[in-house]
């Protein structure tokens, strides 16, 4: 486990994400995964092709070269949302969490650029940094065993969209009609770490076009 | 192509091989077979690549009809398997006559059997394998557990039938165990004394609810220290999460690929295997040992499962 920072920061992503970058792209023999996350980098290697302390030794070249190291051009994706109603069964319950409108809390949802700081917990499952803290929310109390595909939600002071009906925790405030998570697309995954994220607000019927396409 | 039609399908069977390594950052979990050991000596008895896909069951086996003649070998824990009414032995290959039924009962030890097939079971690989991720509904045959009716095709048999069966010295080296053993994790030392007194001290139950994704335990509540805040961080195979009510889950194969409760140790390579043979309400015990002597442990594994003794022709 290699710990680039200690807290939710977009500087502790840069690094991680340049880590993540050097090790795909300059491959160090024996790792079999990289598993990145807030401010850490989780790296799985084969215990018969490399030891705990040969791999740390190998590590440092690459700690040493982060600094220096561009951080990739930036991808904006626009992802557009279908707020409340059925899509979103927890949008009232969040508005009144924090004494707003429904509406109040779509406009703040859907205003930030958001980053994606790193993809985990189920394939494509990109959580997003950059939710107004005005939205932080504790995750519901028991967890839902199926939230449809597309869900937008809230847990703490994360946000993110479900890319495959899972189980989950957070409070569903919206619903995209996107595919998240295509095994015939490449990359499966429409998100990808770095990636600059904005919500946009659609109507049921724009939501029911777009699905239909 | 010939294929096995499923009979039935027993509780819980699916199509597994040794997972797919190397998408944790896309969020995508390895899965593969709970006890890839019997998996891979499977394979071998069966004259397959030790990573062929095959049926991996669960606590209670299903009937397999086989459209073909095959050689197959059955691992893993002892499902009685029997055909035409016969007792079929394990950890050995077999000829199954064409349009011959193999059929698994109950469980008698253990939680998972394996029928491995010559030619493996051929399916449609996602991101290079064969394996089902259940819970996220990719891979395997049609991305769930197999139900009766299923046509299951398999791969072309390439070679003809050899007597193999796995050596009794590499069968007992192999066994599952019960004392399981594991090394510091990340978060080792938010854990006070108590903590490790009670980890050590106790055996714990593996609950009901376990599944591949996940082994939860009960016992005595382990301690944390008060209040640190986690952040979400990548997490490994055989990790021991320890949740806020004190209860361990041991990561399995279809585990998340980061999660957010502080982890106290983890399971050694060497043992992953023993925790898929793990029923619900078994008692298991944690034993600790150093890094470097998990490393020879796998290593002394990896030399036998190499090794010209472990099957007799």
């Amino acid at each position: 486990m290699v710990y680039l920072g200690e807290e939710i920061a977009l500087e502790n992503h840069q690094r991680v994400l340049k880590l993540l970058r050097l090790l795909q792209f300059e491959p160090i023999e024996g790792i079999r995964n990289l598993h990145p996350a807030y401010s850490s980098l989780l790296i799985k290697f084969d215990p018969l092709r490399l030891d705990y302390d040969e791999l740390q030794s190998r590590l440092i070249p690459y700690l040493g070269r982060l600094d220096r190291e561009p951080l990739p051009a930036t991808r904006e994706i626009e992802i557009p949302v279908c707020y409340g109603g059925e899509f979103g069964p927890d949008l009232n319950n969040v508005a009144e969490m924090h004494g707003m409108t429904a509406a109040q809390v779509i406009e703040l949802h859907s205003s930030p650029i958001y980053v994606v700081y790193f993809l985990g917990f189920a394939p494509g499952f990109a959580y997003l940094g950059g939710l107004p803290e005005a939205l932080a929310s504790a995750r519901l109390e028991t967890p839902r065993a199926k939230v449809p595909q597309g869900s937008v939600g809230i847990g703490g002071n994360q946000t993110g969209i479900y890319p495959l009906s899972t189980p989950g925790g957070w409070r569903l405030i919206g619903r995209t009609p996107v595919a998240m998570f295509r095994r015939d697309a490449n990359p499966m995954s429409l998100l990808q770490i770095g990636d600059h994220v904005r919500f946009r607000t659609i109507s049921q019927k724009a939501f029911a076009d777009l699905a239909g396409r | 192509m010939s294929a096995i039609l499923i009979q039935a399908p027993g509780l819980f069977t699916t199509v597994q091989d040794l997972g797919r390594e190397g998408f944790g950052p896309m969020g995508v979990s390895a899965s593969g077979a709970a006890d890839a050991i019997s998996l891979r000596i499977g394979n071998r008895l069966a004259g397959n690549p030790e990573g062929s896909a095959a049926l991996e069951m669960t606590l209670v086996g299903g009937a397999f009809m086989f459209e073909r003649a095959a050689t197959v070998a059955a691992t893993g824990a002892d499902f009685g398997p029997s055909l035409d009414g016969v007792a079929l032995p394990m950890w050995t290959s077999i000829e199954i006559p064409k349009g011959e039924t193999v059929r698994f009962g109950a469980s008698r030890s253990g939680a998972r059997a394996y029928l491995c097939v010559q030619g493996g079971i051929a399916v449609e690989p996602f991101l290079g394998s064969a394996s089902t991720h259940v819970l996220s509904g990719l891979g395997g045959f049609e991305a769930r557990a197999l139900r009766k009716g299923d046509r299951i095709e398999l791969g072309a048999a390439n070679s003809l039938f050899r007597k193999r069966s796995l050596s009794a010295k590499a069968m007992e080296n192999l066994k599952p165990r019960k004392m399981i053993r594991v090394t510091d994790g990340p978060q080792s030392d938010w854990f006070p004394e108590p903590a490790w007194k009670t980890l050590w001290g106790n055996a714990f139950r593996v609950s009901e609810q376990s599944n591949r994704m996940g082994i939860r335990l009960e016992g005595p509540p382990i301690q944390l220290e008060a209040s640190r805040e986690m952040i979400t961080e990548g997490v490994s195979l055989g990790a021991i999460q320890v949740t806020p009510s004190g209860q361990p889950i041991i990561l399995f194969v279809e585990q998340q690929t980061t999660g957010g409760y502080p982890k106290i140790t983890n399971v050694i390579s060497a043992d992953l295997h023993s925790l898929g043979q793990l029923r619900p309400r078994d008692e298991i015990r944690f034993e600790r040992v150093e890094m470097s002597e998990a490393r020879s442990l796998l290593i002394q594994q990896e030399a036998l499962l190499a090794s010209k003794e472990l099957i007799q022709e």
